[in-house]
Parts: structure tokens; sequence; C-alpha cells
């Protein structure tokens, strides 16, 4: 009775989506032909999926085909870093909570998935509680508990010899995380002491420090539960256990993955999955090019990498014909310049103020690729983090830099004439070289001579900029970089870029050798701190109290140029996952 | 690659061959080689265009900064307000040319195409004829060694020559390249960079110059005058340098000028590839290295630098191939 209803309706769609593609075939001759079919929502236009869901449907059935010009890191959910499998890992991996899949600011909103709710945390947030949903079921059937949601966070976090890839917050911030071995090595049942799995539907975290964004933690892709027996470590990832709406169909490393629908998923245990595509293939390692031209064509629904298109791509997109198809979306990431005060004469704090008004950061802009790669930053966080504040500490015309507030600082820092330096940015990244060739030019109007050093971006941080020793040595006073949060608050954002505890022999990304008490004290206090929005104003006045040090000068709010067909149904951009669209809610009318 | 020898009679009288005793003479002189070859060269109106051209590029990588000051050209100053920034491409047609940018300007910072091509041609030109004088030197010293001794000498050279064809190049250029960042043997910056340079491209390349020393010195080893000098006591070194390389000098002259062409092609290739000239510094491989993200866009940006090195690599060409008629016409 059930089943033939589902096949009527099924039916019935189908027909509706067949009579929709025709109709936007036909639609697409007469060049300026709305979509009829979206009743809700936004319709195609410049930028619409940045604040709305554009060609809303409600019907199921449909292919998404996305394309990737490289290849995932993995596609375990626990052996990735990737933000876009973080995105697409979703669909085949539930965690115990997500972001929202949702237009505009709404998508950073964290929502349960399988837990029911937030996190309850104790009042020192050093104790995190999670209860799951009943009737949990993988794709052959077996239910799924709390203890392979530990087992899942103990093979990604502990377990470096075999997944190796993904981040190790939990190994970071769980009591006697530094001691626990892993589950391959350390064969007792009972895994990790600071996880606890009371019965089948708890989970209790035990933290080691007071950590209030553990609630963003529990939306990485390691919290989706892995089933002990059916793990072989790193090749798991070709038989990936399904908690999703999806599971894998084929697999074929390197090459091409096909996600059809699981029938154990059940609508009634997951309010946030509409799970609207019939299917969804995936192919690697495609020409970034040829992934355009596809999305163009309409073949492709979607290029999954998410950092948008190619320059040759770019040049043709914004004019008139695709800009209503094109979204400029902020890629949660900001480069800028950090100032090494280790390195004379950036010891004096008037010569870094120096460069940070010689500084034209609308040259720097246009040399990267202009307003559609980027707006001009002033502070570290960006827009789509957060905890972001507007302020201007350094302000210049129009962020054109100011000559005569350079030259004065210059004379206050008793270098009239300009000194020589070092600018150090990454060969292989051309943007990070435009960006240098740019503040090069600019430095060179006020008198200070830099020379560019360019080191390959897999040794920047291991071997070049990210070591003091070095740094000091070969008077790396300017260096060069990008940041973008692992998670998008503004602790995420900061820690690991401006917290002392971040300056290391080798491989730290606290360029700039901050080490300020307060600062550090702040960052602790509002980490601390469970009221929510006292810790994200805290966020906005940390971001503040950085860049009052002029050891670093924010350059850029990163964007990307994402295309969307016609084809493409619910297409919004997610800000919780680097700018890139939602995987979730993406359909297809194909 | 000659033009066919015409007798008219105004060349017949130039025929080195012919043996004159003209009434405009006045006094019967006997050619040297080199007059004879001049006098084929100069016949050959192809590769004096050749040769022309060469000298004007050598002109112009010798007087670059010069010329750039004189004009007032500056190859690193931005012109950014002559750039679209929704697209980063220069504003109007041809690349952004103008009276005041002959050639355009590049995209993201709108520098001055002409300027950077004269600023590219000295790197272009040093790195390409100080690799060519690095392979030809340690190339022709080999080949000698290897072709007189022979025996186990040759034996040894040959296969290290073997060994160093067989380098893969490409890898170790990059890896040589990437490792040397910053200062080392007392260099630093730019002046590192084309040392680097010279010596990747030089030093793998001499094998091919050895070889062809090898097997004209081994057949000319045999020859009287060698035989003769040995005879009358001459030592190694003397036969080597004295009597032997100068007869070698036609071959090494026409390959060198076949091998420049060769290099400037892989410093733009190794620009290309990124482990070339660091920026801001032009060089023509560079320059041809960042045109390929615009192409499509801004086409003129690519189109000036390979006009440049085609023109070059002609024109070396042109030259290379005349000499070698003249200096040897029985190769035709």
């Amino acid at each position: 009775m059930n089943s033939r209803k589902a096949t009527a309706a099924l039916a019935l769609a189908t027909a509706l989506a067949l009579g929709a593609s025709a109709c936007s075939s036909d639609s697409k001759s007469s060049d300026n032909g709305k979509k009829s079919s979206s009743s809700q929502g936004t319709s195609a236009a410049k930028d619409a999926a940045l604040t709305g869901i554009v060609n809303a449907s409600d019907q199921k059935g449909g292919t998404v085909v996305m394309e990737n010009s490289d290849v995932p890191d993995s596609l375990d959910p626990g052996n990735t870093y990737y933000g876009w499998v973080q995105n697409f890992s979703r669909l085949y991996a539930r965690t115990l909570l997500t972001f929202k899949p949702a237009a505009g600011k709404d998508g950073l909103t964290v929502v349960p998935d399988l837990a029911t709710g937030l996190g309850k945390a104790s009042p020192d947030a050093k104790t995190w509680t999670y209860t799951i949903r009943s009737g949990l079921k993988y794709d052959d059937g077996t239910p799924i508990t709390t203890k392979d949601i530990k087992y899942g966070i103990e093979r990604s976090n502990f377990a470096p010899e075999a997944l190796s890839n993904g981040p190790t917050y939990f190994k970071a911030y769980l009591a006697g995380g530094d001691a626990y071995k892993g589950p391959y090595k350390d064969k007792n049942p009972n895994g990790i002491a600071s996880i606890e799995t009371p019965n089948d539907t708890t989970i209790v975290f035990h933290l080691a420090k007071p950590f209030a964004d553990f609630d963003y933690l529990a939306t990485f892709s390691q919290t989706a539960p892995v089933p002990a027996a059916k793990d072989d470590g790193a090749g798991y990832v070709k038989h990936i256990v399904s908690s999703g709406p999806y599971k894998f169909a084929s697999y074929q490393d390197g090459a091409s993955a096909d996600l059809v629908r699981n029938p154990q998923w059940s609508q009634a245990t997951d309010p946030i999955r509409k799970a609207l595509p019939n299917e969804i293939k995936i192919k690697f390692k495609v020409n970034a090019n040829t992934i355009d031209n596809n999305l163009l064509a309409g073949n492709t629904t979607v290029d999954s990498g998410g950092t948008g298109v190619t320059p040759q791509t770019q040049a043709k997109v914004i004019g008139p014909k695709y800009a209503k198809n094109t979204d400029d979306s902020y890629a949660g990431a900001t480069s800028y310049l950090a100032i090494n005060p280790n390195v004379a004469p950036y010891n004096n704090a008037d010569c870094r103020k120096a460069i940070e008004y010689a500084i034209d950061k609308v040259s720097v802009q246009t040399a990267i690729g202009g307003p559609v790669k980027g707006d001009v930053a002033t502070t570290l966080l960006p827009p789509t983090v957060n905890g972001y504040t507007k302020f201007d500490e350094f302000a210049t015309p129009d962020n054109k830099g100011d000559a005569t507030k350079a030259k004065a600082s210059l004379a206050a820092c008793g270098k009239p004439g300009g000194f020589t330096t070092n600018l150090t940015a990454r060969s292989d990244r051309p943007a990070e070289m435009a960006e240098a060739t740019a503040i090069q030019n600019s430095l060179k109007q006020v008198g200070i001579t830099a020379n560019i050093k360019s080191f390959p971006a897999g040794k920047y941080f291991s071997n070049f900029a990210g070591v003091p020793s070095y740094v000091h040595q070969h008077q790396l006073g300017l260096m060069l970089t990008a940041w973008g949060a692992d998670w998008p608050t503004g602790y995420g954002f900061l820690d690991q870029i401006v917290d002392g505890s971040a300056i290391k022999p080798s491989g730290g990304n606290n360029l700039q050798e901050l080490n300020d008490k307060n600062i550090n004290a702040a960052l602790a206090a509002a980490i601390a701190n469970t009221d929510a929005a006292a810790r994200t104003k805290a966020w906005g006045d940390i971001d503040k109290m950085v860049v009052d040090t002029a050891t670093v000068v924010p350059l850029i709010y990163r964007k990307n140029l994402l295309y969307r067909p016609d084809s493409a149904t619910n297409v919004t951009i997610t800000q919780a996952y680097l700018g890139m669209y939602d995987y979730l809610l993406l359909g297809s009318s194909k | 690659m000659t033009a066919p020898i015409e007798t008219t009679q105004a060349q017949a009288a130039a025929q080195p061959e012919a043996i004159l005793a003209g009434a405009g003479r006045k006094t019967i002189e006997g050619r040297s080689l080199g007059q004879i070859a001049w006098m084929r060269f100069k016949r050959d109106k192809v590769a004096v265009a050749g040769g022309v051209v060469v000298i004007l590029l050598v002109l112009l990588a010798v007087l670059a900064k010069p010329i750039e000051s004189v004009f007032g050209l500056d190859p690193n100053a931005f012109h950014q307000d002559l750039i679209d920034p929704s697209t980063t491409v220069p504003k109007g047609g041809w690349g952004g040319m103008s009276m005041h940018h002959l050639l355009g300007v590049d995209p993201q910072y709108g520098r001055d195409l002409l300027a950077r091509i004269i600023e590219g041609s000295w790197v272009s030109m040093i790195v390409a004829t100080g690799a060519t004088l690095l392979s030809v030197i340690i190339g022709s010293v080999m080949g000698l060694i290897a072709g007189y001794y022979g025996g186990w000498v040759d034996s040894l050279i040959s296969r290290v020559m073997d060994i160093f064809l067989a380098f893969p190049l490409l890898l170790f250029a990059i890896s040589i390249s990437a490792s040397l960042q910053d200062g080392a043997f007392g260099l630093a910056g730019l002046k590192l960079r084309i040392c680097v340079l010279i010596f990747v491209i030089g030093f793998f390349n001499w094998p091919y110059m050895g070889r062809i020393v090898r097997g004209q010195t081994l057949s000319l080893r045999e020859r009287e005058f060698v035989e003769a000098s040995r005879s009358l006591g001459a030592r190694g070194p003397f036969i080597l340098f004295r009597e032997l390389l100068p007869n070698l000098v036609a071959p090494i002259l026409v390959y060198s000028t076949l091998l420049i062409p060769t290099n400037i092609l892989f410093e733009a290739a190794l620009s290309f590839l990124g482990v070339g000239i660091s920026p801001p510094q032009a060089s023509w491989g560079g320059m041809l290295n960042s045109a390929i993200d615009l192409f499509y866009a801004d086409p003129e940006y690519m189109v000036v630098p390979g006009v440049a090195i085609f023109i070059t690599v002609l024109a070396f060409n042109l030259l290379g191939d005349g000499l070698r008629d003249a200096l040897d016409p029985r190769s035709k």
C-alpha cells in the first residue's frame, strides 16, 4: 500500500521533472525566459545564492553531477581535512551536529543531526553531553549507537599511522588525549576513557580544559559513526558504511564515485535533509577548464571543489550572458601580511606602522584579480565568521595607502629614507605572488625596498616562514600568508595564528610571533565562556587587539566566483563550508 | 638554407674558387680561409639578415638599461588605472596599446610591455649565451680529450656523457632551483637565479657538444699534420689546443649558434615551470608563463613575448645555418 503510493508519487515527480526540464530547454532559446517552476525562493540573478535559495524546488528525482579538478584527500569522513569533503560527506555520513542547510547567515547556525539537540555543557565548559535519536540505522540495517560515534572519533584523531589527513582537535581537547594510542594500536575495547557512552544513545565528552566551541567540533565529519567491525583503517574508504540518505553504489579510488539512495535512511529521523536527487555522481581529476565548460553547457551541476572558475572562465562569465548564474562568495579566508617584530627594524612599532600605511590594498586587490577575487580587508576575521566586527585601525584614503602617514611613521622610527627588507610568498600560489609584487611596488613609493623571496607552498611553514630561527637568521621581516578557519568562529580562526602557544619551532602559523599576554588571556577567557553572545563579541575585540599591535596587515577577504547552471536546483552558498554551495540542498532538474 | 649561387657576372668575379688576375686588381693576393668564408657568408642574404637581427638583439640586451632610462621606460612601474578590475585585463583592445604604451601593458599590474620586453632581453640573452658558453667549453675540452687519447679515457668520458644525457634534467632543474631559494655561494637574489639557470642549462647540455667534437677529433687525429707535429715531439696539450682545436672552430661555432636559441627556449620553459627568474624582474619566459592563465581574455600578452622569442630563435638559427654553409661548404 505504502510502497505503491510512493511509486505513484515517484512517477508523478518524474513526469513533472521531465516536464520542467522540457520547459527549461524551451526557455533557454528565448534568452530571458524565467523559471516558472521555482515557486518560492530566488530566481537566477547575480549573487542570488549568497542570500537566497536559487531555483527552489521540492521535486524528488534527478541526478546531481559533480566534477573535481583534483582528488579528495579521502572520502572517508574520518580521514579528510578538505572543506568540500566535509560538506559532501554529509550526504552519506551523518554527524552529531551539523550546519543548517540554509541561505545567508542562517547557514552558520549549528543544528542537531544525529543528536536530538545541541550539546549540554557543564558550567565550566569541560563536560559535554549529547543524546542521539532512536531508530537510526546504517545502510545494512544495523542500528547506529553512540559507541560507533566514539569509535569514529578514536580512529580519526588518534591513529595517524592509518588515517593521517584530518584535524586532531579532539586529541588536543579531550582529557588524556595525548596518551591514547588509537584503536588500531590500543586493543582495549573500552577505548579512550574521556569519551563515555553510558548507553546506546548517550555520549559524554570530558575535556582537559574549558572549550565553549565544542558544538562546532561536533559538526566535524569525524563525529560520523563508523561500525568498528567494518573498519579496516585506510581501506575503509572503499566500503564506507552509510548513515545518511545516500550510499555508495560504486567507488573508484582517484577516479569517481556514485551515490544512490540508502533505503534504510528515514526522513523521520532526519529533520534537515530533503534528499531530493535520486543519484549523485562525482568525477575526479577533470581538467579545471573542462569542468567550467561543462558547467556552462549545463552538463555538470557543480564543481565540487567550490573554489570558483578558472581565470579563463572568469573573463567570460562576468559578461552579461552568464553573470546572472554566478555567485561571488566569501571563501572564509583572509590574506594578510605578517610583520615579524623580532626582525629589524620591525622591533620598532613605527616601522611596522609605516608598512601598514604604505600598502595600497586596492592595488593588491587588482593584482589578484579585482573585486571578484576578494574585498579589501581591514580585520583578520572575514565577514562570514561568527564574531566578525568591522573596524579599520590604519585607515587610508580609499584603502589606497597613505604615503604621507607612512613617511611620518618612517621618520618616527628613525628611518626617514626608508630601508631594505625581505618579503616572502609561496611560489606556487599565483595570487600570493601577485600580492607580493603589488606590495613591493607600494613600499617602493615610500622608499622601502622589499626583496621578494619565494618558497614552495609545501615547505612554507615547515621549513621557512613557519620556523622562527630561519626567519630571524634570514631577516624575513614581511611574510605573506592566508588563513581560513577550521570552524567558523573567531576562536577557530584566531587561535592558531595569534595565540602565543601557536609559535612553534617549526610548522607554526603564528608568523608574526605574536605572544601578547593580554591577547592570550582574552582568548582563554572567551573560549571558557559558555555565553554564546559574549563569546562572539569577544572575538571581534580580540581581532582588534591583534591588529592594534601592527604586526599583521589584513589585505583581502578572499572570494570565489562560483557558477551554477540553470539545471541546478536549491542552490545556496553555505558560509560554514568556505563559501561553496550547500551539497545537502543541491538538486538537479536533469 | 643558403641562397642558390647564381653565377651572374658580378658574382663570378667574387667566386673564391676562381683564380683571378683581373684587370681591375693591382696585386694578386691569396685569400685566407676566413676571408673565403666571409665572402660566402656575405652572399647568403638570409644568413646576413639573421646576423643583423642577432647583432641588434645583442645591442638591445647590452644597452637595455640605458635605453629604458633614455625613453623613460620603467619595466616595474604599475599603471593599474589601465586595468579593468573585474577581469584584470587591460582596458580597450589590443592589450591596452596606446601612444604611451606601444605594446600595451600586462594584466594585473599594468606594467609597460615594451619596457618589460627590453628588460627581459638581457636576462634571456645572458642566460642563453652564458649557458651556451659553459656547454661549449666543457663539451669541447672533453670531446677533444676523448677523441684524441681514445682507449679507456674515451670509454670513461663517453660513459659520463651517456649518464648526463640520461639524467632527468628537468627534475634536477626544478629541485635545484627550489632548494636554492635564498643566498648561496655568496650570491643572492637575481644574480643567484641567473647563475643557477646558466649552470643548470649549461652543465647538462655539454655532452651534445662533446660528441660532435669527439667525432671530429677522431678523424682529425689520423691526419698527416697531427702525425707530423707528433713526430716533431709535440706534447698532448699542444696538439689538442694548437693543432686540433683551430680545425674544430667551424663546427663549434656553428653548433653554438644553434644552441643559443635552444637555451632561450629552455629558460622560457623553466620560467614556465616557475623555477626561473623571480618577480618582479622581467624575463621573456616568465612573461610567457604568466600569460597562460589569461590567454583567452588577453591574447596580446602572450603574443608579445612569444614573437620576441620567435624572432630571436629564428635569427640565431638562420645565422647558424649560414655560418655552417660558409665555413664548411661540403656539409650542404
